[in-house]
């Protein structure tokens, strides 16, 4: 009971100066924040909109039922999956540049499953049943339901990408040595839960005979190859911006960098080998069901309005798994940067659009309808980004501090104690600044 | 031997079995026949009618028929059968039958055809006639209007 | 003294609690008792018989407010010893789009904004007939039938080995005894993995609140079936489960100007569906998948 209420006053405490951390800040800093709750509010509006409308103020329709939403929702799993390829070499084969930074990738992940909820959340035509979802208070289809199984992997993992970091930072900022016995099966059970969400997701796809699209077992295997290039794309660019800008001295060294390129070399050709190994497979059997092929990379019947955007993909791609695969352009900051870009946006188009929007063309009864997001929807995906933008931001500015060795216990009562003095001081009038 | 077959031959147009069949759809005015046709002479001479009934086009296998061939000569206000029988107009499936055996089969079994009100319990029940769908002088189904297709999703 | 050094602290702490308890408050103050109610509505298949009555009894105060009408609601349960199945006969089908209006009318169809229709009829060029990828939805002929074209409507097919059943995240969806795959449309959440998981594009979604002319509402409906829906709430073809419960044929059988469609309980051996299947050629869309549908399409003979 001792040892509860002593963490809970040492959890409320660090809580209480967390708080003054994150409302202080460079004036660069205020402006981001600011400009991103802009744009988190503009979204909310927006969102408020349709919801009062219902979803037909989306351009989706019952021909193509899912859209923008649920195309960054597959994106950003894989996105958080990706923190995985962290978590390997910092606890597995204790890799000295990735273990000073794998919390911050942690952090990262959390925040990409925030998004990817929110971006459910915000697809749901009755968000006010949402409790029918609950285990145990509503009604869950578990385990016949692969959405069912994907909240329940979705909140774990987010719960797990959580725990960690914060367990570790809270015992690294009062210089405690973190209880290994306790922390560290979280720490393993978070490599196959990586996995685990990401080959739900696919799942969620893969099991429907409706749409040959989607039913490919292949499936799976191609979303964890393509995750595993995308987030680590973002967390070298990110990583990048907080050794510029953060004024805490943050320990991310290249070679960090370099060895997470080469893994995502790795997962680059896996993704394109995969890619392959499904083109041939319809170009070469010519079925009925290479019409959604048709319809992604030639036009069908004359829409072709994917068609630019996914060749585009895959020249990106491309030209970034070359990047990739030469050492001097991969050791080099500027060209690992470009090819980091290019994956970023490659593959937000391969798995998000480029995925989700053929399933359903043509559609079950061979109607083709060509699916654009309009302004709603695209108002109220910036705000969503912007939202796990700002909520990776706020987490940053608590946790390399922490990391950093700068913001810790020791500093403050060695402060506290000052003040005391000072106050004393002040009190009997031989006020001194010391 | 005939007995027996006569047996079967009344058994197979539905002698004896009764079905729940809508109004036949009478030209307004016209029926009972026998109004105009008890005082009127017989004339059995295969012919176009020129003084009545001109709106009739006959397309029904009339290369091998005429009206008296189903119409009973001397009693208008019934239909013939092929071994001579009169039934009533309510029961023309029966004359139909005698040469659509197949589709026959399937009408009686509800297969054919149409039928609205209750399948199951006691709720009242109607059966069309042939006749109410194909027009016994003109069988063949004209073509209809459509209603209208649903409305197109604007593409982007 | 001492509170000019903790204000900042202190007024921090005091923020974030005031922040959080005025987001709260909009969300509880509107919620009137009608509102908490509804929020809180137990799923059908779990409500007692007095909970289901009180529902409905809510219901159609609600819908004698809004359509001015007075509604009957039955929630009458599968017949015992009934399995709905439907028969079509292709060699009839003209094309003339009769059933898909009266089944819009009634059960209660959304008519414009969205439009909502249960059943599709598809035109293919004669010589094809699994290749839906050809057809053509939208035709608009001025006389049906066309030379050279046959139709085909397709509408939810109840199946038995559902696959929105399978993949509903809150079961909001089930078969039914009888057969018929239905919709607690007040628990529906709006997801459509449903729609994403059929293969014959069963079910449609309203994706905004429903508009039905007044004066053409229908009142007497299931709850389960053809009662006025909400926003945002899955809903399909339920084989009229509010007539056929009560032995009476669906709207759209008795629509029907060629006598093309046909309707009967499979568990009956003099039913009419069970004619069909003994003596005719019947084949079910897409059969390959699984699904094991009860909708079964026949050709003469």
């Amino acid at each position: 009971m001792e040892k509860l209420r002593e963490i809970l006053n040492e959890t409320w405490h660090f809580y209480k100066r967390t708080l003054t951390l994150v409302v202080t800040g460079s004036s660069l800093y205020y402006a981001w924040c600011f400009s991103l709750m802009a744009i988190i509010g503009m979204g909310f509006l927006f969102y408020m909109r349709q919801h009062d409308l219902g979803l037909i103020a989306t351009k989706m329709n019952d021909q193509v039922s899912w859209g923008l939403y649920i195309a960054n929702f597959t994106y950003l799993v894989g996105a958080a999956a990706a923190a995985v390829l962290l978590v390997i070499p910092s606890y597995v084969y204790h890799f000295k540049p990735i273990k000073e930074i794998v919390v911050l990738g942690e952090l990262f992940a959390a925040s990409s499953i925030v998004m990817a909820i929110l971006f459910v959340m915000v697809d749901l035509g009755r968000l006010d049943r949402f409790w029918h979802m609950l285990p145990f208070i509503g009604l869950m289809n578990f385990p016949q339901s692969l959405l069912a199984w994907d909240v329940l992997a979705l909140n774990g993992y987010l719960f797990l990408n959580l725990l960690i970091p914060i367990y570790l930072l809270v015992k690294f900022y009062y210089r405690k040595e973190p209880n290994w016995k306790f922390i560290l099966p979280f720490i393993l059970i978070s490599i196959p839960m990586a996995v685990a969400i990401h080959t739900v997701t696919a799942f969620l796809y893969n099991g429907l005979p409706a749409r040959p699209f989607w039913n490919a077992s292949i499936l799976a295997p191609r979303f964890l190859a393509s995750a595993f290039c995308s987030g680590p794309a973002i967390i070298i660019i990110i990583f990048q911006i907080i050794r510029k800008v953060s004024v805490h001295h943050i320990e991310i060294e290249d070679n960090a960098l370099f060895k997470i390129s080469e893994l995502i070399a790795y997962a680059m050709f896996l993704n394109l080998f995969l890619l392959s190994a499904e083109i041939f497979k319809e170009y070469y059997s010519q079925t009925v069901h290479i019409a959604a092929f048709k319809y992604l990379f030639e036009g069908l019947h004359g829409h072709k309005e994917l068609v630019p955007w996914i060749w585009s993909a895959m020249t990106m791609n491309v030209i970034a798994f070359i990047i990739f695969l030469i050492p001097q352009t991969r050791k080099r900051l500027t060209t690992l940067n470009l090819g980091c870009l290019l994956i970023i946006i490659g593959v937000w188009i391969e798995k998000g659009p480029g995925f989700v929007i053929p399933g359903f063309v043509p559609d079950p009864l061979g109607e083709i309808f060509e699916y654009f997001p309009n302004h709603l929807e695209l108002m109220v995906s910036s705000g969503i980004w912007a939202t796990g933008l700002l909520i990776f931001t706020l987490l940053m500015k608590v946790a390399i501090p922490i990391e950093a060795g700068e913001f810790s216990h020791v500093s403050y009562i060695e402060r506290s104690f000052r003040r005391e003095e000072e106050d004393q001081g002040w009190r009997k009038g031989t006020f001194k600044k010391i | 031997m005939l007995s027996l077959g006569l047996c079967f031959a009344s058994f197979a147009n539905g002698a004896g079995e009764e079905f729940p069949v809508a109004p036949p759809p009478m030209t307004e005015g016209l029926f009972p026949c026998s109004n105009c046709h008890a005082s009127m002479e017989v004339n059995r001479k295969k012919r176009v009618l020129k003084e009545e009934h001109t709106d009739i086009k006959l397309h029904h296998a009339e290369s091998m028929r005429w009206c008296l061939d189903c119409h009973d000569a001397k009693n208008r206000d019934k239909l013939r059968l092929y071994n001579g029988d009169l039934i009533p107009f309510t029961e023309s499936y029966r004359l139909c039958g005698e040469c659509h055996g197949f589709v026959y089969n399937d009408w009686k079994a509800g297969i054919h055809g149409k039928r609205t009100g209750y399948f199951m319990g006691s709720g009242k029940r109607t059966y069309y006639l042939c006749a109410h769908c194909h027009d016994p002088h003109q069988p063949k189904f004209k073509p209809i209007k459509p209603e209208p297709p649903p409305i197109k999703p604007k593409d982007s | 003294m001492l509170n000019r050094r903790y204000t900042r602290r202190e007024f921090l702490r005091n923020a974030s609690l005031t922040a959080l308890g005025g987001l709260a408050i909009p969300l509880f103050s509107s919620c009137t008792k009608e509102e908490a109610e509804d929020f809180l509505q137990k799923h059908f298949r779990e409500m007692t018989l007095e909970e289901k009555r009180r529902v409905i009894a809510k219901l159609e105060e609600r819908y004698l407010q809004k359509y001015g009408r007075k509604f009957q609601i039955s929630t009458q349960e599968a017949v015992p010893d009934t399995l709905w199945a439907y028969g079509l006969e292709l060699s009839r089908c003209i094309g003339c789009r009769r059933c898909v209006y009266a089944c819009v009318k009634e059960n209660n169809h959304s008519r414009h904004d969205p439009q909502l229709q249960w059943i599709r009829v598809l035109r293919l060029k004669r010589g094809n007939l699994i290749n839906l990828e050809d057809s053509e939805h939208y035709y608009n002929p001025d006389l049906v039938p066309e030379k050279g074209f046959i139709y085909l409507p397709v509408q939810c097919q109840q199946c038995q080995e559902p696959p929105c059943v399978k993949v509903c995240p809150v079961h909001a969806t089930w078969q039914e005894p009888d057969g018929i795959v239905v919709v607690d449309y007040n628990w529906c959440i709006g997801c459509r993995y449903c729609i994403a998981a059929c293969p014959y594009k069963g079910r449609v979604f309203n994706w905004a609140e429903p508009n039905i002319p007044r004066e053409e509402i229908n009142p007497s409906v299931h709850y389960l079936g053809n009662r006025p829906r909400m926003k945002c709430a899955v809903e399909k073809c339920t084989f009229c489960i509010q007539r056929v419960r009560q032995g009476r044929y669906p709207a759209c059988v008795e629509a029907c100007p060629t006598g093309t469609r046909k309707f009967g309980n499979l568990l009956d051996p003099n039913s009419e569906m069970r004619y069909i299947i003994d003596r005719k050629r019947v084949f079910r869309l897409k059969e390959d998948l699984g699904t094991e549908p009860k909708f079964y399409y026949f050709f003469e003979a």
